[in-house]
């Protein structure tokens, strides 16, 4: 079955379902007709109460590096609908592709907050266990997880499993090569492989207009014969229902899908980062009008499915799980300088085992 | 498939031969890449496999180096045991990054809870008569990552036994093979077993001097020492590295405080390369045991060369003989010689 150029092509405008004022304005005729479905109240307040959660995370997350706590930290504050809804929708067997961004991403995919800071924190490199946790460690050299999410997608399928590789990766990042040689890839292989990029206006400084030509970040899909959409970042009723369909597709053997959501970082890039020499304060005003949080509440309040004891209720659970972090994140880590031999090979070479002596003599000496 | 085959095998032969056994014993081996399906790989060494084994097992790939690499990255998460192809030396740099940052570190990145056994094939260095980006020897960047296994073969028999060990070993391994003796031939009995990783044998017994060499320039040292013996006298003793990480200090180690004497061979160009990792070791050793400075004779620090020049580049025999000369056999110390050359 030969797909057209129509089959492929994103929408005109981003999905949108839900518009900034929380009114219900969607799914069109044109989103119905491509499977985006409204998702259930039941499932848009799971995923408003992991974004209320997830947002008091990041926000701890910020305080901890403020008080040296981490040694750097990417916020994703703003980005919340497109760090919760697509986690949301995976099932525990497909697997996750994340980037530094996305650290709110995997706390809502249920990894523990420790394990997923310890890149952040500087005690190790990734914390968390990628196999029993069907998550690839976070990825920072850019785009290169996307050929990984083509390589993994295709080895579930050659299992027989009916799991998907979902990859995230940043606006700036689809500049690269391994971007494109992983779509292709995908596509080549027909691997269950969704690529959601959340485009967020900047790379570092750099904005969106100096990376690409292309109307939508969506159409770098079309030239690998990828199906793509776009939908508004933050809008998470739209965000889950794209992403679901997208999974949906991969899933059942149709192949790769590309989703590019719009939405924006409203912090700096990281701690170390000052906005302020490339963006204006106005700007980021704007965006913060269209928050995905409020907008979800809104809806939700509307239909009645959000209570006010609901609401205090998972104000409680965000401030609990605060401070549960804060509190194991102020205990001082294990660090082991003898573990960096360990894990460099199987077995360590000789070379590894005399440098090892050495640094134990060292710490002897030291303790002496 | 695995059927005794014995009389003259080149080293071509004897690579196929180890990945169809693999093939054969695991069922998780791929083998992947550019033209390595219908065609065979452009030297033939993944030849029939695809029509023996089916697409499934050995299969091309869209044309991009980075995608084979990290596809073997995503499938190594899968649980599977990829065996790539670059299909030349110069043109596995396009993989670089992926090789360097994820194969290479996933294991460390992960204390060892995701690992990365993956097989990166590179028929490498000259002597073919080759043009531009098809000559290179790239061994210096893969040994100088920590992480990789760099292994590289001068016999069909270490061919056979090291691609074998190196597709079951629990990290990646960067499998270097000397386009120039893909088809040099010996009498073998496959499946053949060598020595393991780390181990470097001692092709040649001599007491005089020691010349160290890997790869494409194990022939030449031999051939070498050959001559060496006829031409002065000198009982000279060559050894194949045949990894160069794991190194093994020991075998060299021991061999040179017996001589005394050490000429490192390597093809590579010599500034911070190989080659002078292992003087240095050599040095730190043994010391006291030499009786002249270690020499290193590599390619000169060159891009490689066009073909018709690069007998220039290669260290030769004569080369090696040069070398062997200017070990202080008088206890005169060659001092002049020393400053003006390496
Ligand atoms: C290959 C590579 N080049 C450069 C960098 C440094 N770097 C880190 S993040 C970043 C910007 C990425 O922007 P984008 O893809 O839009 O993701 P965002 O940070 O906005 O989530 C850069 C240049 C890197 N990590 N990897
Ligand atoms: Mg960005």
């Amino acid at each position: 079955m030969s797909k057209t150029t129509a089959d492929l092509l994103p929408c005109g405008d981003p999905v949108q379902f839900l518009n900034e004022q929380g009114e219900l304005t969607g799914p069109g005729e044109e989103a119905e007709a491509r499977g985006y479905l409204m998702p259930s109240d039941e499932d848009l307040l799971a995923v408003w109460r992991q974004m209320v959660i997830g947002r008091r995370f990041d926000a701890q997350a910020t305080a901890l590096t403020k008080q040296g706590r981490l040694a750097v930290y990417p916020s994703s504050r703003g980005q919340d609908a497109c760090q919760v809804a697509p986690v949301l929708a995976l099932q525990e067997h497909d697997w996750f592709f994340p980037t530094y961004r996305d650290s709110m991403a995997l706390v809502s995919r249920g990894l523990d907050p420790v394990e997923v800071l310890t890149l952040l924190r500087g005690s190790w490199h990734c914390g968390y266990d990628p196999v029993a946790n069907n998550t690839a460690p976070q990825c920072t050299p850019l785009a290169t997880q996307a050929v990984h999410a083509a390589g993994a997608g295709h080895g579930l399928a050659r299992r027989g499993s009916d799991g998907v590789a979902l990859c995230f990766i940043g606006d700036g990042a689809t500049s690269e090569g391994d971007f494109h040689e992983g779509l292709n890839f995908a596509a080549v292989f027909n691997a269950p492989t969704v690529y959601f990029v959340q485009n967020n206006k900047y790379a570092i400084s750099v904005p969106l207009a100096k990376q690409t030509k292309a109307p939508s970040l969506a159409y770098k899909g079309i030239g690998y014969g990828i199906r793509s959409e776009q939908v508004d970042g933050n809008d998470a009723a739209a965000v889950l229902a794209v992403t679901r369909a997208a999974l949906e597709h991969a899933s059942s053997g149709s192949g790769p899908f590309l989703i590019e959501a719009h939405t924006y970082r409203l912090e700096a890039h990281t701690n170390a980062d000052d906005a302020t020499r490339y963006r204006g304060s106005e700007e980021v005003a704007e965006w913060s009008t269209r928050d995905p949080i409020a907008r979800l509440r809104t809806y939700l309040v509307g239909t009645g499915a959000l209570t006010p004891e609901i609401e205090e209720e998972v104000t409680a659970a965000a401030e609990s799980y605060a401070a549960s972090l804060r509190e194991r994140m102020n205990l001082e880590p294990e660090v082991a300088p003898l573990s960096l031999f360990e894990h460099v090979y199987a077995q360590p070479t000789p070379q590894l085992r005399e440098q090892a002596d050495l640094v134990r003599a060292e710490l002897e000496e030291a303790q002496a | 498939m695995s059927t005794q085959s014995s009389g003259t095998v080149t080293m071509a032969q004897a690579l196929n031969r180890a990945l169809r056994d693999a093939l054969t014993e695991d069922e998780d081996v791929l083998v992947f890449g550019e033209d390595v399906g219908q065609l065979g790989g452009v030297f033939r060494i993944t030849d029939g496999l695809t029509a023996d084994f089916g697409e499934e097992r050995c299969f091309d790939t869209p044309l991009a180096e980075a995608g084979i690499a990290g596809f073997a990255v995503g499938l190594a998460m899968q649980g599977f045991r990829p065996v790539i192809e670059m299909q030349f030396d110069a043109f596995g740099y396009p993989a670089f990054e992926q090789v360097v940052s994820h194969i290479a570190k996933m294991r460390n990145r992960t204390r060892s809870m995701l690992t990365m056994p993956i097989v990166i094939r590179i028929p490498y260095a000259g002597g073919i008569g080759g043009v531009e980006h098809h000559c290179d020897s790239s061994e210096g960047y893969y040994a100088h990552t920590p992480g990789l296994h760099v292994v590289t073969p001068s016999t069909p028999a270490d061919a056979y036994s090291l691609l074998r060990e190196a597709i079951s070993s629990p990290d990646p391994v960067v499998f270097m093979e000397p386009k120039a003796l893909y088809w040099s031939k010996a009498e073998l009995e496959l499946p053949a077993r060598t020595e393991p990783f780390g181990r470097a044998a001692v092709r040649r017994e001599g007491s005089d001097v020691t010349l160290v060499a890997y790869g494409p320039q194990v022939p030449n040292a031999l051939k070498a020492a050959e001559v060496a013996a006829e031409e002065e006298g000198w009982s000279v003793e060559v050894i194949d590295l045949r990894t160069l990480v794991p190194f093994d200090d020991e075998t060299v180690a021991a061999s040179v405080r017996k001589t005394g004497r050490c000429v490192v061979v390597s093809e590579a160009a010599g500034f911070g390369g190989v080659g002078g990792e292992i003087a240095a070791r050599v040095s730190e050793r043994c010391f006291h045991s030499l009786a002249a400075p270690v020499l290193r004779v590599s390619g000169l620090d060159i891009p490689y060369p066009p073909p018709m020049l690069e007998h220039t580049h290669l260290p030769g025999v004569d080369r090696i003989l040069d070398a062997m000369a200017r070990l202080q056999w008088d206890d005169q110390p060659d001092v002049a010689h020393l400053e003006v050359s390496r």
